[in-house]
């Protein structure tokens, strides 16, 4: 199709009356010689029918329509091969200005031209279709409930499933266990595990191919294109042997948990009765009664203490959320085992969360069983037969000792991942410690070996990714990124973890977990072969592209991709494996050389727009000042202020962005060689609690801010033209005061020396 | 992936429905989504901040309201109600009534003219603490993204004023139920969860004293765009709480009254103890408490509070409130589990933990739906094709939520393929 753009200026909602519409329309008609413009009445239904006749009957290929906030529109009317691109005219101008002032008509001005210029820019992304067919079968590492269940979810879906898992049998913890919590209505009595049953429904369906025995020696690839090697294992280690190649599409991570040591002071592994609730659940799996390790007796008494390994603040600071539901439950077996005997459950807290507070009311009516809250000061075993616990602040008093035949202590849950940017960074320092130019260089290497250390050997997915071989890790060894909204995503895209890995839980909840995750996959597998990101930017099909003659191998991509996107030649050039791209452009934003881009999101694009604005000479006393705020939140929050009618400084010119991470320094160049005289920059936040939806984006942003404002200094010029921020949509009361008090400090320290030049 | 499948319908536009309409779209079904209010997010878009990282829930719902509204496989009706389902797994049929909107969609809403309109009405959305026209904006991130009428609350000199104010087809009084028969495959009901009835707690006193307040209107307080603009005062006076006190398992764990864990309290409870330590300078807090129930990785939010010599946590059921008169200040009645003693401490507002109740649902099932005991549904009910998540299967947090309703996005799409064999 021809490029033909229309413009379409709205007069509803107040904006014909605070802005001169004839003269806002020539400067589309005139300076850019658009051939079609016209005003419409509002962004309504009718209106917006109208538009849609018009593109028709003028054959327009690319169309404005300055009205109300891109954000404000409810669903897409227009046709799917015009490019329409939606200024808000109400929300950031005529909400947020004073009616008819010069100062409002020029900020409408310029937004005309802002985004005339992006549309000039702007070609229509194709999605990305590799040569090769992509494959929708899905990989499912971990063959405990979590796996069994998402290998079974995804084959009842149609879909190829292989599974491996590391040891001999499948099943897991699950399997190890005599009896479950209560899964069902009245949640008051035990059940059969039930792990038989799923291992043969899996090992029976036709779609499902199961690897016992089988690790992952290497991953290679991409969404849609990963080339999985296997190896053997034996007894739960590494041998080795290849085993089998073959192609996956995504990949679900159920690998998991492993207990945690208990406290020192419990005297574990030091008394023989003093033992885990795991080895009390295996000893009543297998020998069907509770009895004492040191003497074979049957035990008439139990003490167990909660939290043996997990809350303590110094030891193990999370809650491994079935321990409690487990200690009911062997307090049952014991009681079903002896009819007088008697279990003391010591606790911090009883955590029986929704109907299982059924359970733990089924378990405070059963004689015999006895809770007290308090602190275990030591367990002792001086005459060699029973044990003597001996506990603070409890229930019953201040200070008590209660004589039993076992201690039944409940471990920690830690999750079996890898973290895999830990182990690249120890790989490099290994490098460095050994070839290091300087001695500083290496003494520094080996720090971070020894620091690093515990990493070695962990690998579990072993991934062919420059930024290393397994998820990067959240707090305590999650590998999730999102966990409160969207619990399934990981930093490493079509990689989903599921089950006690990405968080303690029951095998009830596991099931609920891997049903999730194989739609997950199955979401991604889809979504890559229709050529679409998925998760956040769902749906976008531009992807980046690289103009690789002027590459320079700085490497900055490569390290700073927040989704390990890019991998790298010996030579440090950036290979791109585009179904792992998730569209932020923050490989965009770490190019010195600028060159990559998008189709419809370039740093040519958005340099023209900055270049687009009308700069008045600086006897005018009108500064002009860029921000370039994410639209996840800041853009949002622009939204709301106008929406809210908070007033701000005419001055500001508004430019939306994929992430803050996707800024390029050049923007910031170009923009003080326009004549702007600051630059404001607000994004998400980040750090521990980062809530930038790329992770990294927003604080890579950041980062790069520093060197930014250093390079103001060596222009000569004051570093606090360049100003970043964090703001949460709900923030949007901050951003008058950001605006203003950034335009009063321009005044104050005056117009941008270079402005005319 | 089968092409020609029939939609899902997903019944509630919270956090619960939306998340699994846009999970299930995205791996490419056509979805039906019913919200019985004027905008989407049910009660995550109530909340101030989530637990644990205190970020707001317009981030999360910012990118889903995104996914919804460029999806074209999913269609949104509001104001709407499902009121029978017919037929079987892969092959129901389906009853929606949408209420009238009354406005066409033809024409801006003068904003003006709110303030002319006289007829007001409850404010649900900040749990009836303060109250709005009969033309009104739901709230900030309000998708759809428009104003509501409110025929009830509306004088007839007030729609007179409202039409006069706009072009003649830009409001059709005229509009009445509009009934929409559907093919569906599969149901996902989402119907989400209301707050426990908190004036059935009759010893307590909400209802009773102006400075007894539920967890959920803590919520609205804290929001700079609730009631009282992000402040946390005293209804009675205005003034800053500066002495709050929460009390747990207000009709949660109550063989009388919920007798289930409402699972979200304890952390709710602690994270408003934070707004208050944020928004109130110097102010105190004391949580009574039976069990903390902090669980995973959230139990890092309590052992941090925990270094705030301002939060003191006490192991106890509170039996009863009674009120100063003269300061109206409330005196808890509340045993030490601990020290077995019985205090009676004095608090300037009393923030009561309520639990969660199913919302019940009033549709007709091809045979019946079964509750459980306690009202939830079962996750894969007792009608094949028919699915439960998130708090219409039973009280959990956001997290979990958004989990079950990927998980019953999965079985919907399972069935969906197993109706089109």
């Amino acid at each position: 199709m021809e490029e033909k753009i229309g413009v379409f200026i709205c007069t509803g909602y107040g904006i014909g009356e605070a802005i001169d519409i004839e003269a806002l329309s020539k400067v589309a008609t005139e300076e850019y010689s658009v051939p079609y413009c016209r005003t419409v009445r509002s962004c309504e239904k009718s209106d917006l029918n109208i538009i849609v006749e018009d593109i028709e009957k003028e054959e327009l290929s690319k169309v404005l329509i300055a009205g109300i906030s891109p954000r404000r529109y409810e669903e897409d009317v227009f046709p799917g091969d015009v490019i329409v691109e939606k200024l808000g005219l109400r929300e950031h101008v005529v909400w947020s200005q004073p009616p008819n002032e010069e100062d409002t008509q020029m900020l409408a001005e310029d937004y005309i031209r802002m985004y005339l210029t992006k549309l000039q820019k702007f070609e229509p992304p194709e999605p990305f279709q590799p040569e090769e067919t992509l494959n929708k079968s899905i990989l499912v590492v971990g063959g405990g409930v979590t796996g069994l269940t998402a290998a079974l979810e995804a084959a009842k879906t149609g879909y190829d499933v292989r599974l491996i898992d590391k040891s001999e049998k499948l099943g897991g913890w699950l399997s190890k266990q005599y009896r479950s919590i209560p899964s069902k209505p009245p949640f008051r009595d035990l059940e059969d595990n039930g792990i038989d049953a799923l291992i043969k429904e899996v090992d029976e369906h036709p779609l499902i191919k199961v690897y016992r025995s089988a690790a992952a020696a290497r991953i290679e690839g991409a969404p849609g294109l990963f080339d999985v090697s296997l190896k053997s294992t034996k007894n739960g280690k590494t041998e080795g042997e290849p085993l089998d190649t073959f192609r996956v599409g995504s990949i679900i991570q159920a690998t998991g948990w492993k207990p945690k040591e208990p406290r020192e002071n419990l005297s574990y592994g030091k008394i023989p009765d003093v033992i885990r609730n795991i080895e009390l659940e295996e000893m009543v799996k297998e020998n069907g009664k509770i009895v004492r390790p040191s003497d074979g007796k049957e035990v008439k008494s139990i003490a167990f203490i909660q939290c043996g390994g997990s809350i303590d603040k110094k030891h193990h600071s999370y809650c491994s959320s079935i321990c409690c539901l487990n200690a009911l439950k062997q307090a049952m077996y014991l009681r079903e085992q002896d009819d007088n005997a008697k279990a003391y459950i010591f606790y911090e807290f009883i955590r029986t969360p929704g109907f299982y507070e059924d359970f733990y009311r089924k378990a405070q009516e059963e004689p015999g069983i006895f809770f007290t809250k308090g602190e275990i000061t030591g367990v002792k075993n001086e005459n060699g037969g029973k044990l003597l616990v001996s506990a603070l602040n409890t229930m019953p008093g201040d200070n008590i000792e209660v004589e039993v035949d076992l201690v039944v202590l409940a471990a920690g849950m830690i999750p079996n991942s890898a973290d895999g940017e830990a182990i690249r960074a120890l790989e490099d320092a290994k490098i460095t410690a050994e070839k290091g130019e300087t001695d500083v260089q290496r003494d520094a290497a080996k720090e971070k070996i020894a620091k690093l250390e515990e990493h070695e050997g962990t690998e579990i997915l072993n991934l062919g990714y420059r930024q290393g071989p397994d998820l990067p890790t959240l707090e305590y060894g999650f590998p999730d990124s999102h966990f409160i909204c969207f619990p399934y995503e990981s930093r490493r895209t079509g990689i989903y973890p599921a089950g006690s890995v990405r968080q303690p839980m029951d095998s009830l909840s596991s099931k609920e977990d891997a049903a999730g995750a194989a739609l997950k996959a199955i979401q991604c597998v889809e979504m890559t072969d229709r050529g679409e990101a998925v998760h956040p930017r769902a749906g976008d099909k531009s992807y980046p592209d690289f103009f690789m003659q002027r590459c320079t191998q700085c490497k900055r991509c490569t390290e700073e991709c927040p989704f390990g996107v890019l991998n790298e030649d010996e030579k440090g050039t950036p290979l791109l494996s585009a179904t792992r791209c998730r569209r932020c452009g923050v490989c965009m934003g770490a190019c010195p050389e600028r060159i990559v881009s998008f189709k419809d999101f370039s740093v040519n694009m958005i340099a023209s727009m900055i270049k687009a604005v009308n700069v008045p000479d600086e006897f005018e006393e009108k500064p002009r000042i860029l921000a370039l705020l994410c639209e996840n939140d800041a853009f949002p929050a622009l939204d709301l202020a106008g929406q809210h009618g908070l007033q701000y400084s005419p001055f500001v010119r508004v430019i939306p962005v994929r992430c803050l991470g996707s800024v390029n320094s050049i923007w910031i160049s170009e923009a003080i060689s326009t004549g702007f005289d600051g630059i404001i920059l607000i994004g998400c936040k980040y750090g521990d609690d980062y809530q930038c939806h790329f992770c990294k984006g927003s604080e890579l942003a950041f980062a790069r801010g520093d060197n930014i404002r250093e390079k103001l200094e060596q222009m000569q010029m004051e570093n606090q033209r360049v100003e970043l921020h964090e703001l949460q949509i709900s923030d949007y009361e901050r951003i008058p005061e950001i605006f203003n008090s950034f335009a009063e400090m321009i005044e104050e320290i005056g117009m941008n020396p270079f402005k005319g030049m | 992936m089968k092409s020609n499948a029939k939609p899902i319908l997903v019944i509630g536009g919270g956090i619960a429905g939306m998340t699994a309409a846009v999970e299930a779209a995205e791996v490419g079904y056509d979805v039906i989504l019913v919200e019985k209010e004027a905008y989407l997010g049910g009660r995550v878009v109530q909340m101030n901040r989530y637990f644990p990282k205190m970020c707001p829930p317009s981030c999360g719902f910012e990118i889903n309201v995104r996914r919804i509204r460029q999806n074209p496989r999913i269609t949104v009706y509001t104001l709407s109600d499902v009121e029978e389902i017919s037929g079987q797994a892969g092959d129901f049929k389906a009853v929606l009534r949408v209420k009238p909107k009354y406005l066409t969609g033809k024409y801006p809403v003068d904003v003006s003219v709110v303030e002319k309109l006289t007829g007001e009405r409850n404010n649900d959305f900040n749990y009836g603490m303060d109250r709005t026209k009969g033309l009104y904006f739901p709230h900030d991130m309000a998708y759809p993204h428009g104003y509501v009428i409110d025929r009830e609350t509306l004088s007839d000199t007030d729609a007179g004023v409202l039409q006069g104010s706009m072009p003649d087809d830009a409001i059709d009084w005229e509009m009445t139920d509009e009934k929409i028969k559907v093919k569906i495959g599969a149901v996902i009901i989402a119907a989400g969860w209301k707050p426990f009835d908190a004036t059935k707690l009759d010893t307590l006193g909400y209802g009773q004293y102006q400075n007894v307040v539920t967890n959920v209107m803590m919520e609205r307080m804290a929001s700079n765009n609730g009631p009282t603009g992000g402040e946390i005062t005293r209804p009675s006076d205005g003034r800053k709480a500066m002495n709050v006190a929460f009390v747990q398992c207000a009709g949660s764990r109550d063989e009388n009254h919920l007798p289930y864990c409402s699972a979200v309290c304890c952390m709710a409870s602690l994270k408003q103890a934070r707004y208050l330590r944020d928004k109130n300078e110097n102010s105190k807090t004391t949580v009574f408490y039976i069990d903390i129930r902090t669980i995973g990785r959230l139990e890092k939010f309590y052992y941090d509070m925990l270094d705030d010599a301002n939060i003191s946590f006490v192991k106890g059921k509170v039996a009863a409130i009674s009120e100063n008169p003269d300061s109206k200040n409330l005196i808890l009645d509340v045993e030490d589990t601990i020290t077995r003693e019985n205090n009676h401490p004095e608090f300037e507002l009393v923030v009561l933990a309520t639990g969660m109740a199913p919302n019940s649902i009033n549709i007709k099932f091809p045979s019946e739906l079964l509750l459980n005991d306690y009202g939830f549904i079962e996750g894969a009910t007792n009608i094949e094709g028919i699915y439960s998540a998130g708090c219409s299967k039973h009280p959990c947090d956001v997290s979990s939520t958004t989990k079950d309703a990927t998980a019953a996005a999965l079985k919907a799409i399972q069935c969906l393929i197993g109706g089109e064999e």
